[in-house]
């Protein structure tokens, strides 16, 4: 066929590689879950920090109930004190060894690998891949501990840290291995060296799902594509598929070379959540499915569970919890207990996973039913469930709720999980989250009340002085809690004894953070214990241990700070040692100690502040030079606090804190931080509240002509703060001319467009008013400039500042230059960016504010037409500055523009109707009043009564109020004949339309209703009497403004007619009717007066059925409220009902001359 | 009215008497027409508790209207001057009474049940 020299033809033709591997990609990408992704940033231990994740690490205890009779001596206070005490000692020992290792290995006596015993061996290497699949797992939690903490908490790490140990690292290698695997050291699959059964069966590990309870990664790992052992596609394979798979023979099976750990053990962790099972519950045939599903074999998951019904969704990790109730059993076989277990778990899982109408009655059931289940069984379900690592917002919302609704029914029966609910609990009341904090504090705070004091004390004291940090600051939270649900005075007298505990530093530490925690939570309600909550804590600033005492200065300052601007008096004791301390004290230390100065000096008399301040400023002007961030922070806001109170001169300020405060602060590099920029701010405005205008920014002005910009920024924000707070009359000549030319030249200076340089321009000259005249002519030929600038933004700045400016250009009576800015603008109304083209319509608008529409350049004539096109753009910001300017227009100079132009922008305003914005709304509706007044109403209204016909509810709403306010400036009788002639219309939107319209004409004409009801009452019998529940609805409006309108003036004839109309309406159930209903009833008693009312309402008072009366009691209890005085003499008389001592005749009445 | 409704209705209810004092509610006549129709015929021991119970809270009503009516004739003047010269004794002495009065204006009130 083919010559034998040219290429070989293909026999078929198939579709290019590209395209193949573009279909094979489609393919792929169809299996691909969009949603993994968001799914683990829901969850909430993924979003976590490390700190906040070592809630996972704690073990719950059984609290005995002491008032119990007979109580059992098991897991009661002294066991716990007892586990709390190994728990220390075992910390302790474990930083000994790490101690021990870092030295040996620092010194290089530590031979890599075959030198070590093989446990102590095996348990590195578990460890150090254990922290590599945590890392793996969160990775984002990496960067998490970097994460700025806020300063006044302690590094967790630090006070892990062994208290004479001198080096306080920060994240140091020993302090992290001290942080994630140090609870794990027990665990079946780490050391075999050790005993198997460390775990008393005290220990309880119920906080802990059973499955997973060894290996608490394992949830995570399943959940990250890639690395999912687990799944089906890439589970190692088996010995025994192996030996399927191969021949017997031929090869030899290698021993793996000693000292060889894989980096992710996998038939260790597959075995663990397969087999370890066991401990849960029997593995039968029946759940394998649901074995299966757990380990993620079964990609599906069901939505529908035997005696659940329906499921919004169901996670991998449900499956775990609820396999028990997955599966179909014979309920005859179960026992009593198993029974009810099960019921709990079909209910949580509803109140969990289930649609809200079935959680809603799944949650009142679980409540219902609280007393009956007990404690112990939903406890043990729901704990657990709340420590699972996937666990989401929306699920822990749902199960805190359930704890609360479940405690408040159980009440002193919850007294033996008090712990181990705390533990589950407390995690919350550190959260980011403000509302699970909220949370937290409920749930305790009933806890509290339902244990009572004395449990929740010995519940929680051992946890005082836990060896982990976390626990404590947890718990010293949760303390602050119990002390506001009880009161603080039943807490003082435990935390007294706590801040002077003599055996651990960490038990003062914990006292001193409940206090601060209380000043935190409770505010000003600590005034009345303010001085036993200072005593309790003061002696700690004196105490040896450096932690105890910057946490008492925490303490005080919380305290302070709470208790502002009383209770000075309860201070007196800590002043002395305070001002002391910051001569000792160098550092954190340092900090805390002035931070707590900074909030007592605001609460001093002025004579003792000023002396106070005095004393503390020679520190603080030492401290200007830190280099350390957190103090110079602190130095800022002490040096605040000092400006703002009485006792400060302002002599004393300019002479000696000035000169070093804008030394140290007032550099380029402050400018670069947000934190320290914003501090440095505020400051220096408060000093300006003290020592003047004219000196802060006589100092600073010279900066903005600085060559950094953020600088220039910092200085002209501060310029700004200051001129706006205390004026410009305190700025002379000289320094007027330096301001404003550093403002020019700043503004021009800027390459980035800030607001903060529009606002500062703009504050500056509207301070100097009429001073800024000679200067306007640059100013003004720098807009000009600018105005014709390429860049969009720059335009639309040059924009917004002529809006700024006109006020007082137009008070210099330079209107040449306005008219001139005036022309340019108009020139730039082409303008294609929407920001810009909205800032120069606005400028306009503010130039033809206060020129006047006559004297208008460009004029109004020129002006509109151009706007009319306008008006047809979208843009938000583009419409509302047209309607504003067009309603202006149409105000005060609609004479000047063509009646035909007016109609043409009618139309162009129905548009604006349907704008977003209330702003733009209202600003139509309001264009439309003064079009009509300026046209007349009939063209105008004809536009509005045909838009009631459109579909857009919003479009007719307006066009309603739009008609009602040309009645209103036009005079009704232009506008109700027309609006009765309209209603005759067949159309349903177009009645209502009107209905609506009249309403509002009623509403803002008022009184002048009078001469217009007669006219309307045939058409409010015809709508009063619709079919139509909206035409009732409405109708009831209109006779309620008509009512309210005519009250007293004389047509009681007509309004006891449309009352007759309405009063068969008070039955209607449909919230916005009865609401109109009764409104128009109300309206009534105004204009009827309550006799007329009175009279119907006794017809139904006592009427047999419930229904009824309750409606007429309503109406009894308006009419009661509104005129209880004007309806005694309408009372009937009932002297015939008097019996024996009880007389009920109204003698009084009855007496005539 | 749905259940959550009517719920949210008494709780407002509840919260209107709090506040004001003399507002009323449709149980202020509870089983009101089943009485009237026994007590034409026979009074069993219960219907006689019932009406009781009945005259109790309607006597509560009453009250209100006797309290309100005494309040305002101290409230107005003219009604004062009125009735003191009416009575032949000083407005300050009917304002005292009529005061005086309003502790129990129709007298102690009736007991609630019959035990």
């Amino acid at each position: 066929m083919s010559p034998p020299g040219s290429p070989r033809l293909i026999d078929s033709y198939t579709a290019p590689k590209e395209i193949l591997q573009e279909f094979a990609d489609l393919a792929e990408e169809e299996n691909v879950d969009p949603f993994a992704e968001t799914a683990k940033t829901r969850q909430i231990a993924a979003r976590q920090s490390d700190y906040h994740n070592r809630r996972f690490d704690r073990v719950a205890v059984d609290s005995a109930d002491a008032f119990q009779e007979g109580g059992s001596d098991e897991g009661g206070y002294k066991d716990a004190m007892r586990l709390a005490r190994l728990e220390q000692e075992e910390a302790r020992v474990r930083r000994a060894i790490e101690e021990k290792e870092r030295q040996e290995r620092e010194e290089g006596k530590m031979k890599m690998d075959l030198d070590k015993t093989p446990p102590a061996a095996e348990i590195q290497d578990v460890e150090m891949e254990l922290a590599a699949t945590k890392e793996f797992a969160t990775p984002r939690e990496q960067s998490g501990t970097k994460r700025k903490r806020r300063w006044d908490v302690p590094e967790p790490s630090d006070e892990n840290a062994d208290p004479n140990k001198v080096d306080t690292g920060e994240w140091s290698k020993e302090a992290l291995e001290a942080a994630a695997p140090k609870k794990r050291r027990s665990r079946w699959d780490a050391t075999p060296a050790e005993t198997p059964g460390t775990e008393t069966p005290k220990r309880s590990r119920w906080d802990q799902i059973p499955v997973v309870q060894d290996t608490p990664m394992v949830p995570i790992i399943m959940n990250t594509p890639g690395l999912s052992q687990d799944d089906k596609h890439n589970r190692y394979l088996t010995d025994e598929e192996l030996d399927a798979i191969l021949p017997a023979t031929g090869y030899v099976i290698v021993t793996p070379p000693p000292g060889y750990a894989p980096m992710v053990q996998p038939r260790k962790l597959q075995s663990s959540s397969v087999t370890e099972v066991g401990g849960f519950y029997i593995q039968e045939s029946s759940d394998a499915a649901a074995v299966a599903a757990a380990a993620g074999l079964a990609p599906e998951l069901p939505t529908e569970i035997p005696g659940v019904g329906n499921l919004a969704f169901f996670k991998p990790e449900d499956a775990q919890y609820f396999a028990k109730i997955m599966k179909e059993e014979d309920e005859t076989e179960l026992s009593v207990e198993e029974m009810k277990e099960r019921k709990i778990m079909r209910l949580l899982l509803k109140i969990k996973n289930g649609t809200p109408p079935v959680r809603k009655t799944a949650l009142r059931q679980i409540t219902d039913k609280a007393r009956e289940f007990g404690a112990g069984p939903l406890f043990d379900k729901i704990l657990p469930l709340l420590m699972e690592r996937t666990l989401e917002d929306q699920e822990r919302h749902l199960l805190v709720k359930v704890i609360d609704r479940v405690l408040y029914k159980l009440d002193d029966l919850v007294r033996p999980y008090v712990h181990k609910i705390l533990v589950v609990i407390e995690p919350l009341l550190i959260d980011e989250d403000y509302y699970a904090r909220v949370e937290g504090r409920e749930i305790i705070s009933n806890l509290s009340k339902a244990a009572g004091l004395a449990h929740m004390i010995s519940t929680m004291r051992p946890d005082i002085d836990h060896a982990d940090e976390y626990v404590r600051n947890t718990t010293a939270r949760a303390f602050s809690v119990v002390a506001s649900a009880l009161g603080i005075p039943s807490l003082l007298p435990f935390l007294k004894a706590v801040c002077r505990s003599k055996k651990s530093w960490q038990a003062r530490h914990t006292g001193i953070r409940i206090v601060q925690q209380i000043a935190i939570m409770m505010g000003c309600a600590v005034l009345p214990h303010l001085r036993n909550l200072v005593d309790c804590i003061a002696h700690g600033l004196s105490d040896e241990q450096q932690k105890v005492r910057t946490m008492t200065a925490l303490g005080l300052a919380a305290l302070a700070e709470a208790a502002a601007p009383y209770g000075i008096e309860s201070f007196d004791n800590v002043l002395k040692p305070l001002w002391l301390g910051i001569r000792l004290h160098r550092g954190k230390g340092l900090a805390a100690f002035l931070k707590a100065i900074g909030f007592i000096i605001p609460l001093m008399d002025p004579e003792y502040a000023s002396y106070y301040t005095k004393e503390v400023t020679v520190i603080l002007i030492r401290e200007f030079q830190t280099s350390d961030e957190e103090m110079k922070k602190i130095v800022l806001k002490v040096v605040k606090q000092c400006a703002a109170t009485e006792g400060v001169t302002p002599a004393y300020i300019k002479h000696d804190i000035l000169p070093d405060f804008f030394k140290s602060f007032w550099v380029r590099r402050m400018a670069l931080d947000r934190r320290n920029y914003r501090q440095v701010v505020e400051t220096t405005v408060e000093l300006a509240q003290k020592a003047g205008v004219s000196e802060i920014v006589g100092r600073i002005v010279n900066e903005l002509k600085d060559e950094a910009e953020p600088y220039r920024k910092m200085v002209m924000e501060t310029i700004t703060k200051v001129v706006a707070t205390l004026g410009a009359s305190d700025i002379d000549e000289r320094l007027e001319v330096r301001l404003v030319d550093g403002i020019i030249y700043s503004f021009q200076e800027q390459t980035t467009e800030d607001q903060v340089m529009l606002d500062g321009f703009g504050t500056v000259v509207n301070a100097l008013g009429i001073r800024v005249k000679p200067y306007l002519t640059q100013i003004v030929s720098t807009i000009l400039w600018r105005l014709n600038n390429k860049s969009a933004k720059v335009r639309q700045q040059a924009a917004d500042l002529t809006t700024r400016l006109a006020v007082v250009i137009k008070q210099c009576g330079e209107d040449q230059l306005l008219s001139k800015l005036g022309l340019v603008l108009f020139e730039q109304l082409g303008e294609e960016y929407p920001d810009t083209l909205g800032s120069i319509i606005a400028a306009e608008g503010a130039i033809a504010n206060v020129v006047g529409m006559s004297q208008m350049n460009p004029p109004v004539k020129d002006l509109l037409p151009r706007m009319t096109p306008i008006l047809r753009n979208r843009h938000e910001k583009v419409q509302e500055a047209s309607i504003n300017l067009i309603g202006r227009i149409a105000d005060r100079g609609a004479e000047f523009v063509p009646a035909r132009e007016w109609m043409r922008i009618c139309f162009e305003l129905l548009d604006l109707l349907k704008a977003h914005k209330k702003g733009i709304r209202r600003a139509a509706v309001n264009s439309f009043g003064y079009i009509a007044k300026s046209l007349g109403p009939q063209d105008v209204l004809s536009v509005l009564l045909t838009n009631l016909r459109v579909q857009e509810r919003q479009s007719r709403v307006c066009s309603t109020v739009a008609i009602a306010i040309v009645a209103e400036t036009c005079g009704p009788f232009t506008c109700i004949p027309a609006i009765l002639n309209e209603y005759r219309t067949a159309e349903l939107n177009v009645r209502t339309g009107c209905l609506k319209a009249l309403s509002f004409v009623f509403e803002y004409v008022g009184p002048q209703s009078a001469y217009y009801c007669d006219s309307v009452v045939t058409m409010l019998e015809d709508a009063l009497t619709d079919r139509d529940l909206v035409h009732r609805q409405t109708a009831s409006t209109i006779v309620k403004h008509l009512a309210l309108g005519v009250a007293g003036l004389g047509c009681e004839d007509s309004m006891l007619h449309l009352m007759n109309l309405v009063w068969p309406n008070c039955f209607e159930t449909s919230p916005h009717v009865i609401g109109a209903v009764m409104d128009a009833i109300e309206a009534m008693r105004v204009t009827l007066g309550p006799g007329v009312l009175l009279s119907y309402v006794l017809q139904g008072l006592f009427h047999p059925a419930r229904k009824v009366r309750e409606v007429y009691w309503r109406v009894y209890n308006a009419l009661y409220l509104g005129a209880a005085d004007a309806m005694v003499p309408f009372y009937p008389d009932l002297g015939e009902l008097s019996e024996g001592k009880n007389v009920y005749d109204r003698h009084p009445l009855q007496v005539f001359i | 009215m749905s259940s959550e409704l009517r719920y949210t209705a008494n709780t407002q209810l509840e919260h209107l008497h709090a506040r004001y004092t003399g507002t009323g509610h449709a149980d202020l006549t509870k089983n009101y027409s089943r009485i009237f129709g026994f007590a034409c015929n026979h009074l069993s021991s219960s219907a006689i508790a019932e009406v009781l119970t009945v005259k109790t809270l309607r006597s509560e009503w009453l009250t209100h209207q006797h309290r309100d009516t005494l309040s305002s004739i101290v409230g107005h003047p003219t009604l004062t001057s009125f009735l003191a010269i009416a009575d032949g004794v000083s407005i300050a002495r009917v304002k005292y009474d009529m005061t005086q009065k309003m502790l129990q204006p129709c007298g102690p009130p009736p007991k609630k049940d019959d035990d």
